[in-house]
This record gives C-alpha cells, structure tokens and sequence, in this order.
C-alpha cells in the first residue's frame, strides 16, 4: 500500500482558507447590504430625494466582501490553483489557511456590525437630510476594523511563499 | 438580530418630520376660530378634504395611522396593549346594548382587535365563545351581573379589570421593552385613577380589591390601604412609588392627572424607541405620538370652539 504524503494536504487547507475569506466576507455582506437596503428602501419610499444619500450608506457593508474577494483571489493565484505550480507543504497550507482567517472572521463581523450602524445613519439621514457627511462617519469607523484585517491578511498572504517550511 | 421591522422603522423614522411640532401647535393656538384651526390642520396634510367636524378630521388622522401600520406589518399582535382598551369599549356598548334592547348607532369604535359586530353576535346569542379566550369570561360574568342586577358600574368594573388584565398580560408576554413598558404603565395610571376615584366617593375596599389590576410597580395592598384611609395617605404611597410626581397633579386635578398620563407615555415613549432602529417599539412610539398630537389638537379645537382663554388651553396641552 502506497504510504500517505500529509503534504497532499497543504494545497486543500490552502483552498479551504481562500474559500473562507470569500465566503464569510460574502455572508456578512450579503447580509449587511440586505439590511442597509430594507431601511434605505423605507426611506426613499417616505422621501425620494434622498436616494443618493442613502445608497452610499447601504454600500458601506458592502466592502467586506470585496476585501475577502480580493485574499481569495490573492491566495489562490499564490497556491498555483489558477496556473503554475501547486505544490504546498502541509505547514504552508496551515500557514496560508491562518492568513486567510483575519479577513474571514473580522469581515463576518464586521459587515453586520457596520451594518447596524448603517441603518441608524439612514435614519438620522432621513430625519436631517444636512447630516449626511456625519451620519456616513459613524458607519464607516466600522471600516477600520475590516481594512486592518485586510492588510494583515494581504501581507501574509503575499509573504508566505518566501517562507521556507 | 430582528431584521423585520427594518423597512418599517425607516419609514417610520422619515414618516416622524411630518409630526406636528412646537410650532404647529402654537400656530393652532394663535387661530381665532376653529374653523382657522382646520385650515391650519389642511395645510398640515390632516383630514382628507371633506371632513366638516373635527371628529371626522381626528377620525381620518386615526383611520391613516392604521391603515399606515397595516400596510408596514402582516400582524399587528405588538399594539395590542394600544387596541385593547378599543375591544372592551366596544364590549361595554355590546353588553349594554343587548341587555337594554336598544340598537347601537354610532357607539362601536372603529379599530379594534375584534369586530364589534361579533361581539354583539356573542352577547346576544349568550355564546361568548365566539370571542377570545382574553374577552370571554369578562363578557359573559359582566352580562350576567347586568341582566341580575342592572348595575352598569359593577358591569363596568368587571369589563374594565379584564381589559387592563389583558393589557398586562399583553405586556409581560411580550419581549419588547417599550411593550412591556407600556403595558405597566397603563395599568399603575388606571389603578392610581380608580384608587383616587374610589377615595373621594368612599368606596368600599372590596370595590376596590376587585376593580384594581395586580401590577410590578405598585403595592395593592397599601394602595388599596391608603385609599381606605384618605387623600393624603394616598399621596404618601405614591411618593414612595416611581410616580411619586404624580402627586402634584393629582393633587391639583383630574385634567392635570391626565395631562401628567399623557405626558410620562410621551416621555418613556422617546426614551426607549429614540436609538431603536430593529424593534417595533419606534412603530409604537409613532402610533401612541400620532394619538397624542390628535389628543392635543381636540384639546385645542375644543378649547376654541368653547371660547375658553389660551392659558386655560395650554395648561392642558400635552408634550409633543
């Protein structure tokens, strides 16, 4: 019987880590976006003229799950599973699965957290229309959180590969 | 995380600049007439053009406020701690009505959770059945003490425990902090007014113990001991209760006792549905706000249409 390589499974917990930060940074967008445009949607139904307004707002959780797109693609152009060599070593793939992990769990969050404050922006902005700039702030402290997730990821995702296990 | 109530809530959120402010009441108070005061109410957006009397420009105010809810929420289960008080108006008219012979015009009010005509049905077939379980037994024990008695005030009580019973219960069922909030509240004012009523006309501590409603805010067995005693025993308790400043009013009134009720709804009203934007409890707060302005806009009209002098209004006026 041919003896097992556990580094045939580098390459499957490489994926499984793209696979997250596109799935769980899709998942809280999706549902952020989702309730941002119910609130949105109630708005414009009451005041029209603001619908520029309000979509800025409704897109904000938006990012997330362009952020996770972005590691997923990152990671899967890294790994060779979009072209070249796909030869990773069970360490890397731990290695490139924990890189991944930022963007997913954080994005999760932080899309729905965002999300929240959101929908109390688009109410403050369909109370006082002159508020805007301040109402888009609070939503997009938020951000902060899921841009530093990002970055983390980003430079580990795209240092891996110089390292030697 | 309740995502129903989103849409509703931002609706209802933008639908509020259309609330009357400060404002608006005062250019109601500067009108001369009534007639001034509709013009001023139409320009508001109130009524639907073809109204003649005031109740018919409160009673579309309050037709559009539903039919807004209506069209927000499948079920409107959450207000029933509003609807309640219609439902056992509707069955007092119901039970009178049946039990005098007389035919009911005009006495059904529009809006509740059961239809009037039922209940008529229920108390004229004796079969209470037809009406739910939070109506029933109230419903047949009132029509059974007026058939034996002809007493409306004992037919009254029974009627008017139910429905505070049913709005508390209504309440504490609920896991929404403005339902349940409300729910005490309504019931902790009406046993403060039955318990003040019952003092000065020397009732009897068994009309007592049987017409006041158990609530977490107030303690029946002294409320019901001060009352006993006399006025100033009463305020004593209630200062040591949460509506110990509802002893200044009371003390100078029934409308400024009333005004106080209005004005402590307004306020714990803004206090818990102001930063909600994912429960029904903002709904709640544009249903109890559109019937306070239409409660303060009465007060003012009438005022009007009875020349009385613009202190004596506004002392009246509740908070908007």
């Amino acid at each position: 019987m041919e003896k097992f390589d556990i580094n045939t499974l580098g390459i499957v917990f490489a994926l499984v880590g793209a696979v997250l930060a596109s799935l769980l940074g899709g998942i809280g967008s999706a549902i952020g976006v989702g309730m941002t445009g119910q609130a949105a949607a109630g708005v414009v139904s009451e005041n029209p003229t603001l619908f520029g307004k309000v979509l800025i707002l409704q897109l904000l959780p938006g990012t997330q799950g362009i952020y996770g797109l972005l590691i997923a693609f990152l990671t899967l152009t890294n790994i060779g599973v979009l072209g070249g060599s796909a030869e990773i070593t069970f360490a890397k793939g731990l290695l490139y699965l924990a890189a991944c992990l930022p963007m997913a769990i954080i994005g999760l969050i932080s899309a729905k957290q965002q999300a929240k404050a959101s929908v109390a922006s688009i109410a403050l902005v369909a109370k006082r229309p002159d508020q805007f700039g301040k109402a888009m702030i609070f939503p997009a402290m938020v951000e902060t959180y899921a841009v530093l997730a990002l970055l983390v990821s980003l430079l580990a995702v795209a240092n891996i590969g110089g390292i030697a296990v | 995380m309740a995502q129903e109530y989103i849409y509703a809530v931002a609706r209802i959120k933008a639908r509020e600049l259309s609330l009357l402010t400060q404002q608006d009441i005062d250019r109601l108070m500067a009108c001369k007439t009534p007639a001034e005061c509709f013009r001023a109410l139409a320009d508001k957006g109130w009524g639907t053009g073809g109204e003649q009397t005031a109740e018919a420009i409160f009673a579309a105010e309050t037709e559009k406020t539903w039919a807004l809810m209506h069209e927000l929420l499948p079920d409107l289960t959450p207000f029933d701690v509003l609807l309640y008080p219609i439902d056992f108006n509707n069955l007092k008219a119901a039970v009178k009505c049946t039990v005098t012979n007389t035919e009911p015009h005009n006495v059904f009010m529009q809006g509740g959770t059961v239809d009037p005509q039922k209940m008529q049905l229920a108390v004229r077939q004796n079969d209470f059945s037809l009406l739910p379980d939070f109506m029933a037994e109230a419903a047949s024990e009132a029509t059974q003490v007026l058939l034996q008695t002809r007493d409306g005030q004992r037919c009254d009580v029974i009627l008017d425990r139910a429905c505070l019973s049913a709005i508390h219960r209504a309440g504490m069922e609920s896991d929404n902090a403005l339902v349940k909030a409300l729910a005490e509240l309504k019931v902790a004012v009406s046993d403060i007014k039955i318990a003040m009523r019952a003092q000065h006309t020397g009732k009897s501590r068994a009309f007592l113990e049987e017409s006041l409603t158990p609530c977490a805010t107030l303690d029946l067995a002294e409320l019901i001991s001060a009352a006993e005693k006399d006025a100033e025993a009463l305020y004593a308790y209630l200062g040591r209760t949460d509506y110990a400043d509802a002893v200044a009013p009371l003390k100078a009134g029934a409308s400024a006792f009333e005004k106080w009720c209005d004005d402590r709804q307004t306020a714990l009203v803004k206090e818990i549905s102001r930063q909600d934007y994912f429960t029904i409890a903002p709904l709640l707060g544009y249903v109890t706000a559109r019937q306070n302005e239409i409660a303060t806009v009465r007060i003012i009209v009438s005022g009007k249409q009875n020349n009385l002098p613009d202190e004596r209004i506004r002392a009246r006026l509740r908070e908007v």
